[in-house]
């Protein structure tokens, strides 16, 4: 396995951020780590990358121990953490020879492994880090992360804040680096971005929900859903949430979700109840469960 | 009947040395509208929402936000809005109450009007066993509903929420649009940027900002149809090419 972590817990003071996580990623695996702010992603990233030691469980990288063998690990492992952690002073390529040097190689050794990305960025390769657009310095960071040819690749939320053209040309550039054999373990908030991994782990408060494929995972929701729309949102909430039959309902795009409680749902009998609450052009319609629902419904 | 507009702007333009931040924006929102405000990182949407609540000086191009005059009367503005973004929210070392009857003082409501919100907004939200808790110690998801509901105070007009939802769980973001919804609903018109596309079909209307312009703006339903596609994920990626 190029990841494996087995009951590993973390707390700060009295703060449990993860409690007995266990997964593997296997080699070349996509894997993504999906769940909101808070969750423990960060925590699992830092001990993985051995800058931070589990309070218990074990845990391996390339092979190697995460306590143990921490030396090993960082010649083999690529991080780009959350914040942007470059040197701000130092140029675009300042900055790529620096992290060479560090890791004993030189930008040409590895030039085909960031070549693609490298492109984009090479026009501003004279300017300081600090004065990159927020695009640019996601393009540097991964270039800096990979110039030593790493085994795996730790990407903690890259695309957080950033604007969906960015995060789909992010995304294509992962798909490439994988098909060179590169591992990579990647989180993020947003969950339409779960559909591109090859499994993930959802995971809330420190715990995770599930480990599947986003095929699986979306198909064992256990309820049909609806999609509802009428002429006025808040009032067809506030409608749906006092009828007596709901099992849940949440805003999706330009529809809610809802599903019923009962086995046998007739869409006739939803729709003259919302009649009768005075909504108006009322569509009902089932619809396919997404990983959204899946996290709401196993986060419940 | 015709909705009174709260926001207008005309030509609205703000240039930075020779680049053109915002180039020469024009749209209207009416009152109780969710108005989506979309683009590409970079594209010009804060300088523009600065623009919008007094804290920046246009270049050129005209703009009246609740009745005021965006050149010569900002502090009234200020005083008809909320404000509510990701990155500033509330202060983390006081706590529920505190930063109730905090914001309160400076929006300048009365002592007995700050305690009467403080007790409706403590009761809506649930807050009761923690209102004597430091902000700083609640999840993400609670300290961005109190902050928006904050925001909502001195019952402004208009309230600008800038990424209000990012990194929240979905539960909670979800739980915070029945909010935005329950506002827009009583009146209060909502101006709110987001990077997540099914956020923008929340909105009344949604407005593209590519390279300083406003590319495309209409309800989220003539969007999709305008461009063919079946999302407005899909609309923005046909309209908003990244280009840096």
């Amino acid at each position: 396995m190029s990841i494996s972590l087995s009951n590993i817990s973390k707390s700060y003071k009295k703060v449990k951020a993860v409690q007995n996580i266990s997964f593997y990623v296997k080699p070349g695996e996509l894997f993504g780590l999906i769940g909101p702010d808070g969750g423990g992603k960060t925590t699992i990233f830092r001990i993985l990358t051995t800058l931070l030691i589990p309070d218990s469980g074990t845990a391996t990288v390339a092979g190697f121990d995460v306590v143990k063998d921490y030396k090993a690990i960082r010649k083999s492992v690529g991080y780009m953490p959350g914040r942007f952690s470059l040197y701000q002073d130092l140029t675009v390529e300042e900055n790529l020879t620096f992290f060479a040097t560090i890791f004993g190689t030189t930008i040409e050794e590895n030039y085909d492994l960031i070549e693609d990305i490298y492109v984009q960025i090479a026009p501003f390769k004279d300017r300081r880090a600090g004065k990159l657009s927020g695009g640019m310095k996601q393009k540097l960071a991964l270039c800096c992360a990979l110039i030593h040819k790493p085994k795996v690749l730790f990407l903690d939320e890259p695309t957080t804040g950033v604007d969906p053209v960015s995060r789909k040309e992010f995304w294509e550039m992962l798909k490439r680096l994988q098909k060179k054999g590169i591992t990579i373990l990647v989180s993020t908030p947003y969950m339409d971005e779960a559909a591109l991994c090859d499994r993930i782990a959802l995971i809330q408060d420190g715990e995770i929900l599930d480990i599947d494929t986003p095929n699986a995972i979306v198909s064992k929701f256990p309820k049909t859903i609806y999609n509802v729309g009428a002429n006025n949102m808040y009032k067809l909430i506030k409608a749906l949430q006092h009828y007596e039959h709901l099992y849940s309902v949440f805003p999706f795009g330009e529809f809610v979700h809802y599903t019923d409680k009962r086995d046998s749902f007739e869409v006739v009998d939803l729709k003259s109840y919302l009649e009768k609450e005075g909504l108006t052009d009322i569509h009902i319609e089932s619809t396919q469960a997404n990983i959204e629902d899946a996290f709401m419904e196993l986060a419940k | 009947m015709k909705k009174e507009n709260v926001i207008e702007a005309n030509q609205l333009t703000k240039t930075f040395g020779d680049f053109t931040a915002v180039n020469a924006i024009s749209f209207e929102v009416k009152k109780g509208e969710i108005f989506g405000f979309l683009g590409a990182n970079g594209a010009g949407k804060t300088t523009a929402m600065k623009m919008l609540i007094g804290i920046s000086k246009p270049s050129s191009g005209t703009a009246k936000v609740a009745g005021f005059d965006v050149y010569s009367q900002t502090e009234s503005i200020k005083k008809n809005i909320g404000y509510m973004s990701q990155k500033f929210a509330l202060y983390d070392d006081l706590t529920v109450k505190e930063n109730i009857t905090f914001f309160g003082g400076i929006y300048g409501l009365s002592r007995k009007k700050i305690k009467e919100k403080r007790t409706q907004l403590i009761s809506e939200l649930g807050l009761e066993n923690i209102s004597n808790k430091l902000v700083g110690s609640l999840p993400l998801g609670w300290k961005q509903k109190l902050s928006f509901s904050v925001s909502l105070l001195h019952e402004p007009k208009i309230v600008f929420l800038d990424e209000p939802t990012g990194g929240v769980d979905p539960i909670t973001r979800r739980h915070f649009w029945e909010m935005i919804y329950k506002a827009a609903h009583q009146g209060t018109t909502i101006f709110v940027t987001t990077h997540y596309m099914d956020e923008a079909e929340y909105c009344d209307r949604v407005s593209i900002m590519v390279e300083g312009k406003i590319e495309a703006l209409d309800t989220p339903k003539k969007l999709k149809e305008q461009f063919k596609v079946e999302s407005m994920n899909d609309v923005f990626l046909k309209l908003a090419r990244n280009i840096e």
